[in-house]
């Protein structure tokens, strides 16, 4: 593992919903190394991308509070006035969005919006400027560059789409990616490629990336560490084959369950009961993923469940996973479909 | 782009047959005809003498025929006489026109003079007290009825304090092409327009405004504040190129709207324009004027649509003909 690049201490994202504060991000703590790539898995509404958002800031500041530390490149992020963190937004960070459909600007071409972060972050000529974007074009895999320069996002597919998005994420070297489910909104012929394309650039560009995603699909493909999350809590760090290989948290061995086997093709699939709770009414004291798992005993959970470090670099949350079973019958395994 | 705007145009010939046909149905519908309007209250006018004129003048003619007469000569740019002012239509729309023009022309300017800039605050600055008195105002111009207003600001200017005319269009003294003449006539043309233009504001202003807030929450816009580009960058390059097209687009429709909206301001400030003459050829049932005013009405509204198009074309790289 290579020098620390992200430094992630205590985030706490606090969203204001009729005056009231309730963190959607709760008290997480992430580093990320150069050349590494950090899953972070979840459900949807689990503060995956609230956290995302929180690394550079992008959140509505007058209805979001910000507490804890984003060190990076030796300054807190979050103590950064809005000017000097527009110095280290499209500079050192990049961000990948979700949609490729909404994340362009309709109205200007995909040359003018992969050179934009240049404007304002490298001193190049127009020239300079149009060779480094053509090269960027054909680095994403973009065959006929010249042409797609000239062109508007409606005029292009949601693969060419995506891969203008990650040329304008890559446009000035970043040394942190951050990539809010890539490939989401994609086909999934689409999502092959574009986590191809992904795996090959981050061998060329050696920079940290959060790759935010729900698909464990695309976890075993690119990842190296991965940090699940539940509620606005990691409850799961390990790297990538340890997590697969030996998942401890309840709520891993639940979204591992969930995948769909291709052995098993009529068996049920394993739901993990309930929903991720809303920020408003969620919780905080105690194991958050308890009612969801409502046949442990309430002694095995943790008062106040903590971190722990089960082995060299794979860390739970809670006490929970200790001597935790799926009760009979519920899991897929055996539980197939008769009719 | 010639082509589309050609095709556009080629599309104007049915649309006009069309809307000549059903005005001249319509002004035909009217109760009474040009010989009861002229003879109104005129207590010597026998209904023989009367049935003589309509006789004359082809009134008593099937409807189809008369139309065919009317549409002959009106492409032929001969709209027939005025019963009430005894001298051809279009040398009577023609002193007139030009004022109107210039009245509407102004008023869009204006209107969008004030409306831009207060949409954008309050769409930028949402729920600050700028966008609340911005939503304020934006309420009070709807729902004040124009002519009560125009009255308002009359007697106010012209009647009380006495800084601008009361009526016309210029001061007849004048010589025209003077300086003087200029300024004459922008002085007579101020009261109109301000009138005009303060509530025409609404819906350029609710549509600005709501259009940001839209914008403001797209994906585009984080991806520009993703890429480092300051507040104020996002928001001219990305938010208000967006946000301005639909503004841009309902340009067109705008025209048309204040050259037909301008019927009572002319009224209530006696500015001889289309509107008045258009109010006192209805109530004397001169036939000819008002089928001829309907005519350059819709036909503005025709060409105002056709440039909505295309200016939403060369705007909007998505609705771009090739």
């Amino acid at each position: 593992m290579g020098n620390p690049v992200l430094e992630i201490e205590e985030l706490r994202t606090s969203f204001s919903i009729k005056g009231d504060y309730h963190a959607a991000v709760d008290g997480v703590s992430l580093t990320v190394h150069e050349n590494e790539v950090v899953a972070i898995v979840g459900e949807s509404g689990c503060g995956k991308s609230a956290l995302a958002l929180s690394i550079i800031g992008l959140h509505d500041l007058k209805t979001t509070k910000l507490e804890g530390q984003v060190n990076f490149k030796g300054q807190n992020l979050l103590s950064l006035p809005i000017s000097k963190l527009n110095k280290v937004r499209g500079r050192d960070t990049g961000m990948i969005f979700q949609d490729p459909m909404t994340a362009l600007n309709p109205l200007a071409t995909i040359g003018r919006q992969i050179e934009e972060p240049m404007d304002y972050h490298l001193k190049l000529s127009s020239a300079a400027k149009k060779k480094r974007t053509l090269d960027l074009l054909r680095r994403v895999g973009i065959k006929n560059e010249q042409r797609v320069y000239g062109q508007y996002p409606h005029e292009l597919s949601g693969g060419m789409r995506q891969r203008a998005v990650i040329a304008i994420a890559l446009a000035c070297d970043p040394v942190l990616l951050i990539a809010d489910e890539p490939t989401t909104a994609l086909d999934v012929t689409i999502q092959a490629q574009i986590i191809d394309l992904m795996k090959e650039l981050q061998n060329q560009i050696k920079s940290g990336i959060i790759l935010i995603t729900h698909d464990l699909g695309v976890v075993a493909e690119m990842a190296d560490r991965v940090a699940v999350m539940y509620a606005g809590e990691l409850v799961e760090i390990a790297e990538v084959r340890e997590l697969f290989v030996n998942p401890l948290h309840p709520y891993t061995r639940s979204l591992l369950n969930s995948i769909p086997s291709n052995m098993e093709a009529k068996a049920k699939l394993h739901v993990i009961e309930g929903i991720v709770p809303s920020i408003q009414n969620l919780d905080r004291i105690g194991c958050r993923f308890a009612p969801r798992v409502a046949w442990v005993p309430e002694e095995d959970h943790e008062t106040n469940p903590q971190m722990h470090e089960v082995k060299p670099n794979h860390f739970v949350r809670c006490t929970c996973y200790k001597n935790f079973h799926f009760p009979e019958g519920r899991v897929g395994e055996k539980d197939y479909v008769t009719s | 782009m010639l082509k589309f705007i050609l095709r556009r145009t080629l599309i104007m010939i049915p649309q006009l047959f069309l809307l000549s046909l059903i005005v001249f149905v319509l002004a035909k519908a009217m109760p009474g005809d040009a010989i009861t309007g002229a003879f109104a209250g005129d207590p010597n006018a026998t209904e023989e003498r009367k049935e003589e004129l309509r006789e004359k003048f082809g009134l008593n003619d099937p409807w189809y025929e008369q139309y065919g007469r009317w549409i002959g000569n009106a492409v032929q740019g001969d709209f027939g006489s005025s019963y009430m002012y005894k001298q051809p239509v279009t040398t009577l729309l023609a002193g007139k026109v030009g004022n109107t023009v210039l009245l509407a022309l102004f008023t869009l300017i204006i209107t969008y003079i004030i409306a831009i800039p207060l949409g954008i605050v309050a769409g930028r600055w949402t729920d600050t007290w700028a966008d609340k008195l911005i939503v304020t105002y934006n309420y009070f111009s709807f729902a004040t009825p124009l002519f009560v207003f125009s009255l308002l600001m009359l007697f106010l200017f012209s009647f009380i304090l006495g800084w601008f005319p009361i009526g016309g269009s210029v001061d007849i003294k004048i010589e025209e092409g003077t300086w003087d003449y200029i300024v004459s006539k922008m002085e007579h043309l101020f009261l109109p327009v301000m009138s005009g233009a303060l509530l025409a504001t609404f819906g350029t202003i609710q549509y600005l405004r709501n259009d940001i807030i839209d914008t403001k929450l797209k994906d585009f816009v984080k991806t520009a504040r993703a890429k480092g580009v300051p507040e104020r960058k996002v928001y001219t390059k990305h938010i208000l190129r967006n946000s301005l097209l639909p503004i841009a687009a309902f340009l067109g429709y705008e025209i048309a709207g204040l050259i037909g909206g301008s019927i009572f301001i002319e009224s209530i400030f006696s500015y001889p324009g289309l509107g008045q003459l258009f109010l006192t050829s209805i109530g004397a049932r001169d036939f000819t004027v008002v089928t001829a005013l309907v005519m350059i009405l819709g036909t503005a509204t025709i060409i105002g649509t056709m440039l909505s198009d295309i200016i939403l074309s060369i705007v909007d790289p998505r609705i771009r003909v090739e």
